[in-house]
């Protein structure tokens, strides 16, 4: 239940934001996160935007990940 | 290789198994971590994690479920509440098919009684403004995660002067649960994979007990395939290493402090509560009640009729969610209770871990 999605904001108003995932859109609240910027992947749980992903922190945890498979052979 | 790819690969995967397998191997004693979150409960076996670990290392289940904890006398009352007069129940669709005393609220809603599922408190809103003659009240069920967008709600009903739009509190929170499972003698636990989203609200810090009072170490956790080997291969090492600290492995999502226009509005409306869970009882401070100025939004002071509370004769959630069991030891699993016809909460809601261990590992044993 504590499912969120990371969705990419495209429209925002006062209270409200459009979110974006594989061409699917949909209309969510920004109360709790009202200084959201366009262009940003929010996390989006019960029609909220909670929180945010930091791009470089997500780069960071990919590049670890590519060390990894890249250490394995013969996969 | 899309991000979403990357995280699910199996070279990386393989890798990290790979690294933990020697890291555990140098230990002398078997590791058991616990996940306390049921999208780590659903992660791990969908990606089949579980017989994907070193012999050495064990994964369990605690009370991530909010649906599977809520104590059937919750439900009692929300069915209760729905049999009133010009009284609507809106729930999120996870608690419709869980058992109260009596029935579930998709029996209920079957019968007549006035239940509507919304996918966000908002919805609930939406509803009460569109009926005004009628009391909504919204079943506010969930974890750190979730009631910031009930407090949201609630702020745009007072804001507006919706005044029909009402809240059963049921939230609940982790720290003080978790106490309680350290303190439990029937369980071993080294070390806890900590549940993402609720620290993007909270922030990773707020589980610094663990380590400060307990000398138990814990990894903040995402929810993708590599995410948990992550969290879990951070665990290891640090009981390898004798440390206990919490660390971060969702730092994409999870800061320090979390979300703290979130703290405010929980904190404007809620209050710490002693609250029950399924198969712990009552915990103190363990849930989140209105506070007083806004009683008039309080649907649990509604006199209603209730039931003797009555949980299903033979099941053993309670026991799962506290760690204690894993699914397959109770003689109803996949005997009588399953997914299509669940005698339990843990096996109805697909966050359960019967639910979870049913529909992808039911061949496998119980302590494996």
């Amino acid at each position: 239940m504590c499912l969120a999605i990371p969705m990419v904001l495209v429209e925002r108003s006062e209270f409200d934001g459009v979110v974006e995932l594989d061409g699917v859109r949909r209309t969510v609240s920004l109360m709790l996160l009202p200084d959201a910027r366009k262009g940003e992947q929010l996390l989006i749980h019960a029609g909220y935007a909670i929180g945010r992903l930091d791009a470089d922190e997500a780069a960071e945890t990919l590049a670890l990940l590519r060390e990894y498979a890249d250490a394995v052979v013969g996969l | 290789m899309s991000d979403s790819a990357q995280y699910s690969d199996p070279r990386a995967l393989a890798g990290l198994i790979g690294q933990l397998r020697e890291v555990a191997g140098g230990l002398d004693h078997r590791l058991t971590f616990m996940e306390v979150c049921g999208t780590h409960t659903h992660s791990v076996a969908k990606a089949g994690l579980r017989r994907m670990m070193p012999p050495s290392v064990r994964l369990i289940s605690g009370p991530g479920c909010p649906v599977c904890v809520t104590p059937v006398d919750y439900l009692d009352r929300a069915l209760a509440l729905a049999a009133l007069p010009d009284t609507v129940v809106c729930t999120f669709g996870d608690l419709m098919r869980v058992p109260s005393s009596t029935g579930s609220l998709e029996q209920a809603r079957a019968e007549g009684a006035r239940v509507e599922v919304v996918y966000s408190p908002r919805d609930a809103l939406e509803l009460a403004r569109r009926r005004p003659q009628s009391r909504v009240v919204f079943l506010a069920v969930g974890f750190e995660t979730t009631a910031p967008t009930i407090a949201a709600a609630v702020a745009e009903a007072e804001a507006d002067g919706v005044t029909n739009f009402l809240l059963l509190p049921g939230n609940k929170t982790m720290p003080q649960v978790m106490r309680v499972l350290v303190d439990d003698p029937q369980l071993e636990v080294h070390g806890f994979l900590l549940p993402g989203h609720v620290s993007v609200i909270t922030g990773w810090r707020m589980f610094g007990f663990l380590a400060e009072e307990f000398g138990i170490p814990g990894v903040v956790t995402g929810f993708m395939p590599t995410d948990v080997v992550q969290g879990v291969l951070a665990l290891a090492r640090q009981v390898a290493q004798g440390h206990a600290t919490i660390a971060n492995q969702y730092g994409r999502a999870v800061t320090t402090a979390g979300n703290l226009q979130a703290h405010r509005l929980v904190e404007r409306f809620f209050e710490p509560a002693d609250s029950a869970w399924r198969g712990f009882g009552v915990v103190p401070g363990s849930g989140l009640g209105l506070r007083a100025a806004w009683a008039h939004r309080d649907a649990s002071s509604i006199r209603v009729d209730l039931p003797a509370p009555r949980e299903p004769a033979g099941c053993r959630c309670g026991e799962v969610l506290r760690g204690v069991v894993d699914p397959p030891e109770c003689p109803l699993f996949a005997n009588g209770c399953d997914p299509e016809l669940p005698v339990g909460a843990c096996m109805v809601s697909s966050e359960g871990t019967c639910s979870a261990w049913y529909r992808h590992e039911r061949w496998l044993e119980a302590g494996t």
